[in-house]
């Protein structure tokens, strides 16, 4: 064997070609990152922290900390999905004419793929799902999810998929076939380089988590309630979360299965969705739409709940209509099923099927609708009080009920046929993502950020955050709409006519603005960490909360509940204080508890390896890789001895510190 | 749960006294099996979506050959003897398991290992022959669609024969503990649900592809 074809066998396609030496920004990106990245780890050593993180994080199997792990991911991945946004908005607003701006359609075209794919998968997932991990056992009175470790493992699998994404940027190239990737273009015939394996790769890896997360979850509602709590007592968050967690589901394996398909069309050469041999390239479209539906209310149902706890807590008063609240849960959730034909109206299945999925998707709508009345009901009369997460709120009941009739607008297949694959859709789903799913997501860090780490966040630079994003947002999709409707369609790195320009001018400064906000929130964060002192929650209860979560310390023991709570009413903890009730301390049990494991983390970091070989076809490593994952796995279940008791003194000593703390500063 | 109704009538009858914590250790049920279950139904929408696949794609032969002129019943059959009988096997051993009976409880274990590695052993023997023939996955659409069905319901039986070598060691080791009854029962479902998915298949692959 001659020393070029061993090179070939072991690295497959991998040469120092793929490293983009010749690409100044992603040159000066690499340097950036691997700078930070440097610093990052040389200043983590020099605290001697690798021990901490190792043992109290990374092979943690406490649902609090998996959940702020996935809350750290997904901002992480907020900066890099933002920053492709941001380099598109400026790339329109000055390529006209003459000018080409500074990104070339093949990089143009990477950028808005990872954009799609960053948001949705890296930054939407993580951070709902770091927000169910975090806030649904608290709510339910358990002391963890139904599978601790499965639970760890899910968030490495969602960690290996996003340094998969990331590692496209420095070596080879990611995409260019916009996040679905459709076929024939994401075919080995059109994308024969290595931008398509990277998407299917990191997003079979990640859906492994995201699969097993939702079982995780699902188990933990239904089996692991506090006694007392039947369904119709659940939080409505719960509930929420519950319907978002069937949903992933039954949803993520259609992803599965179809990533699959196309995987094979590109390594084995099958004809599933080729131009030939019989292969048909709408039943990709169909397939992923049949999970990509779902996985819109995958995200925005969670929120819902964010947006229902959080306007009772800050109304001072019951959810308005929490019956009609769970039932349109549900309604949504089945719905969300009818209805995948809606994105592809064009595709010329007749009359008759596009009527159906244009009706099914306007009957969503009311469901919706209700929300939105409860949430106003549960306002009215109500003892508001406008802190951060009710902004949050009250700026997403505007901005989500605009994106909601764009989006009924849409649902009109003769006006679909006209605004299908322009601007206008853009505009409408940046519009009920941003102002719903974001909004959601950044009032609920807000609202549990005290019970995670003791200390409310700083409301001067939360105000900020949240007036920059919101005017941001309008500046920033507004025009979209306007130019939609003049016909501009989606994924341009190039424009002619010049009257088009101001338009995305002011687009690219509503980015502006929305980067200030992103900018304040993590301002607020580092301002918050400094001022945690004044910040302090010593009551475990800042917000005068009503769900179970505001009745145990802030932040958490270990065990969360040193006695199990008993449920009689679904705002529990509100009845609670109603009827005075007194904290028991004494009488304490040991407490049995998962251990830590470091089969998580190996199992990703092995994936990531077999993900990565590949993508480079570098078959001898991906077989020795995925025999060392099975064997890992074997041996990982050889261990019989995965939990522990936390001693009935351990407890007591840790209780007897918060009474006394209550006892100082309530 | 009669304990939960319990507290809901002493709280309607007693509204001032309500008891808010428990006094004894709480134990919620052992989710596993739930668990797994749910698990099942995620796979199985993965052959779901295969199915449908083959159902769209299943004729579209690319003027290549069918069905018809492809598959061969009698081996298709014995094959499917091979994994039914494996059902009833794991069926036997999970009486023994519960009669307590470990080394007979293995024994079953192995057959069932055996008429697994049967049916993949046929299973195997038609794929290459098909591709021997110039009917591999990549000639037409139907065969695409068939090999990927049929195939990942094999490479499931695979990882079925896997963890149940892998059980067999651990039930050797640590003799019928609890966990390891948990994790027969996990493989239990997992095995008799991949004998469900190959009904679907044996029906709807075959016996519908040799009818003209």
């Amino acid at each position: 064997m001659t020393m070029p074809d061993l090179t070939k066998l072991l690295f497959g396609r991998l040469t120092w070609e793929a490293i983009p030496f010749h690409e100044p920004i992603l040159l000066v990106t690499f340097c950036a990152v691997a700078l930070g990245g440097a610093a990052l780890l040389g200043f983590l050593t020099y605290k001697r922290a690798w021990g901490y993180l190792w043992n109290e994080w990374f092979t943690s199997i406490d649902h609090k900390k998996i959940g702020i792990m996935y809350m750290v991911l997904g901002i992480v991945m907020l900066l890099r999905g933002f920053s492709d946004a941001i380099m598109m908005r400026i790339q329109q607003a000055i390529s006209f004419g003459d000018s080409v701006g500074y990104l070339p359609p093949h990089h143009y075209d990477q950028v808005f793929t990872a954009h799609g794919v960053i948001m949705i998968f890296f930054v939407a997932m993580p951070l709902v799902t770091g927000l169910m991990n975090f806030v649904v056992p608290l709510q339910i009175g358990a002391r963890d999810v139904a599978f601790p470790f499965l639970n760890n493992f899910s968030f490495w699998m969602t960690t290996a998929g996003a340094a998969l994404v990331m590692m496209s940027l420095f070596v080879g190239e990611f995409a260019r076939t916009g996040w679905l990737a459709y076929p024939p273009l994401s075919g080995i015939a059109q994308s024969p380089d290595v931008g398509v394996d990277y998407y299917i790769w990191s997003l079979q890896i990640a859906g492994v988590g995201t699969t097993l997360s939702g079982i995780n979850l699902i188990a933990t509602i239904v089996k692991m309630r506090a006694p007392g709590m039947s369904l119709m007592k659940m939080p409505v968050f719960t509930w929420t979360a519950l319907c978002t967690n069937v949903l992933i589901v039954a949803a993520f394996p259609v992803l599965t299965a179809v990533l699959v398909l196309l995987a094979l069309d590109r390594y084995v050469g099958t004809n599933f969705f080729t131009t030939e041999f019989g292969g048909n390239a709408m039943m990709y479209v169909n397939l992923i739409w049949i999970w990509g539906h779902p996985e819109v209310y995958i995200l925005v149902l969670p929120v819902f709940g964010v947006f229902s706890e959080v306007v009772s807590t800050f109304s001072q008063k019951r959810l308005f209509g929490y019956a009609s609240m769970v039932y349109a849960t549900v309604v949504i959730t089945v719905l969300s099923y009818l209805v995948w034909l809606h994105h592809f109206f064009t595709m010329g299945s007749g009359a008759s099927v596009n009527s159906f999925f244009g009706i099914t998707t306007m009957i969503i709508s009311i469901p919706t609708g209700a929300k939105i009345f409860n949430w106003l009901f549960t306002m009215y009369r109500g003892r508001i009080t406008f802190d951060v997460p009710m902004l949050w709120t009250v700026g997403f009941m505007v901005t989500f009920v605009i994106g909601g009739m764009t989006g009924v607008m849409l649902a009109i297949p003769p006006a679909d046929f006209v605004l299908h694959n322009s601007l206008f859709l853009i505009a409408h789903f940046h519009n009920v993502i941003i102002g719903g799913v974001l909004f959601g997501l950044m009032a609920g860090i807000t609202y549990w950020f005290p019970k995670a780490f003791g200390y409310k966040l700083d409301p001067f630079w939360g105000k900020c955050s949240f007036w920059f994003w919101l005017i941001g947002f309008y500046f920033a999709f507004m025009p979209l709409y306007v130019l939609g409707f003049m016909g501009v369609t989606r994924r341009m790195s190039h424009f002619e006519d010049p009257s088009l320009q101001i338009w995305f001018e002011i687009a690219a400064f509503g980015a502006f603005l929305i980067a200030i906000g992103i900018a304040c929130f993590l301002i607020q964060l580092v301002v918050s960490y400094r001022r945690r002192e004044q910040l302090r929650d010593y009551t475990g209860d800042p917000w005068n909360g009503r769900t179970l979560e505001w009745s145990t310390s802030s932040p958490p023991p270990p065990y969360n509940f040193a006695f199990t709570p008993i449920i009689h009413d679904g705002d529990a903890w509100y009845q609670m204080k109603q009827r005075g009730h007194e904290r028991r301390l004494e009488g304490y049990l040991p407490i049995h508890m998962p251990k830590n494991t470091w089969a998580g983390i190996v199992l990703s970091g092995i994936s990531l390896v077999i993900g990565f070989a590949l993508i480079w076809h570098m078959w001898p490593l991906a077989i020795l890789a995925f025999v060392s994952l099975v064997v890992t796995a074997i041996v990982h279940t050889f261990n019989y001895k995965r939990d522990y008791y936390i001693p009935a003194d351990e407890v007591a000593r840790e209780e007897a510190a918060r009474t006394e703390l209550l006892a100082a500063h309530v | 749960m009669s304990d939960t109704h319990a507290i809901a009538a002493n709280a309607a009858a007693n509204p001032e006294k309500l008891q808010f914590w428990m006094t004894e250790d709480h134990h919620p049920e052992n989710g596993t099996l739930l668990g797994f279950w749910l698990y099942l139904m995620s796979d199985c929408l993965i052959f779901a979506t295969l199915f449908a696949v083959y159902g769209v794609l299943g004729r579209s032969y690319a003027g290549g050959p069918s069905g018809a002129d492809l598959f061969e019943l009698p081996l298709v059959a014995v094959n499917t003897a091979m994994l039914l009988l494996s059902s009833i096997t794991y069926g036997f051993a999970v009486l023994e398991m519960q009669r307590n009976r470990k080394s007979q409880t293995l024994l079953w274990l192995a057959i069932t290992g055996l008429f697994g590695a049967a049916f993949l052993g046929i299973e195997l023997w038609e794929f290459s022959h098909l591709i021997h023939e110039g009917a591999g996955p990549g000639r037409s659409a139907f065969l695409s669609s068939f090999f990927t069905l049929v195939g990942t319901h094999g490479l499931h039986v695979t990882f079925g024969i896997i963890w149940l070598i892998t059980l067999m060691v651990q039930v050797g080791k640590k003799g019928l503990i609890h966990e390891n009854r948990r994790r027969l029962m996990c493989l239990s479902m997992f095995w008799h649900f991949l004998d469900v998915v190959w009904v679907g298949v044996f029906s709807f692959v075959y016996l519908m592809g040799v009818l003209k």
